[in-house]
């Protein structure tokens, strides 16, 4: 095992603890959160695997991708927080327990 | 009652960290048995690098051999904001009165920021950089300045805000065409031209990334001043 397919296994690691605190988020905050690092994860997965070619250089394609992909996912994430925000400003059905 | 629920919990949580391990699991067995050595795309792009005006391959993937997603991108962009304004409600609350460091660190980083980001969009063509880095910087720039409370209220807003927003979007969908009118097809760089393009296409991708994201961020903050804490006990009324 190569020291980028470790990278890569660290990177999908990260995707799954995400994942499971996307499921068990209490509030929608850590929901966003732990997207964002599920995001991070596939990154790094992107990142890793085009360092295995031969040769100098890494693969310039996945890394263009990678590029396209943290700024998608910077205003996605402040999408997600104005819509949150707005959840809890409009919100007349909060439990009370 | 409560003790049942509790253990419901725990049955839940066990069986999603199964679930999430066997996911783990199989996303490994994927990766370990990808192909040993895989050949990758560097020596396609290597090949074509000369006709594409700039000499980092990062920064020719992006702008000219798959500008399609770029273009896709700065419309997800786009869209975000306007989707933002959509929903946000509220007024953009004043900063708190920034203390003494971060005034003088404002007035200091603000020009440098702005120095960087203009050197990181030239140097994009040569060596890692380009207008998604340099948009990201100017942003930042932005929100530091907004932040020290130095900015000049009322200095983005209305048509040149939106002017600004657009125009990375506008000149790239216009240089597309500019590619499908000469011959070769949409979003293609002909050659000759492919340089100075390039250097269009990044100006305008800077200034319109920059402006995005510090809209993205007010948005954010339009959105936080209005929400009020949980009512401890409220009736709905429908």
């Amino acid at each position: 095992m190569s020291v980028p397919v470790l990278y890569s296994i660290v990177g999908i690691g990260l995707f799954c603890i995400a994942l499971r605190a996307v499921i068990l988020a209490s509030e929608p905050l850590r929901a966003i959160l732990a997207f964002n690092i599920m995001s991070s994860g596939v990154f790094l997965v992107l990142v890793a695997l085009a360092r295995r070619v031969p040769g100098p250089e890494p693969d310039p394609v996945p890394h263009a991708m990678v590029i396209t992909g943290i700024v998608v996912a910077v205003s996605a994430t402040a999408m997600a927080i104005v819509l949150a925000c707005r959840l809890r400003t409009d919100d007349p059905l909060d439990e009370v327990d | 009652m409560a003790r049942a629920d509790a253990n419901a919990g725990r049955i839940i949580d066990v069986c999603l960290t199964l679930t999430v391990a066997l996911v783990f699991a199989g996303l490994t067995f994927a990766i370990l048995s990808l192909p040993m050595a895989p050949v990758g795309l560097c020596d396609t792009v290597a090949a074509e690098l000369d006709c594409s005006g700039v000499a980092n391959p990062v920064t020719a993937v992006l702008l000219n051999f798959r500008g399609y997603d770029t273009l896709l991108e700065m419309g997800v962009l786009l869209l975000a904001v306007i989707a933002a304004w959509a929903v946000r409600r509220g007024t953009v609350p004043e900063p708190a009165a920034p203390g003494a460091v971060l005034t003088f660190l404002a007035g200091v980083q603000v020009p440098a920021m702005i120095l960087v980001a203009g050197y990181l969009l030239w140097s994009g063509a040569d060596a890692p950089g380009g207008a998604f880095q340099a948009g990201a910087i100017l942003a930042a720039a932005g929100i530091m300045l907004w932040l020290a409370g130095r900015h000049r209220p009322g200095l983005l807003r209305g048509l040149p805000l939106r002017v600004g927003l657009v125009i990375g979007l506008v000149v790239f969908v216009a240089i597309g065409l500019f590619g499908a009118l000469s011959g070769v097809s949409f979003l293609a760089l002909p050659t000759p031209y492919a340089a100075t393009l390039t250097v269009l296409l990044e100006i305008a991708a800077f200034v319109s990334i920059g402006l995005l994201l510090f809209d993205m961020f007010a948005s954010v903050l339009h959105a936080g001043s209005n929400v009020k804490e949980k009512p401890a006990a409220e009736e709905w009324h429908p």
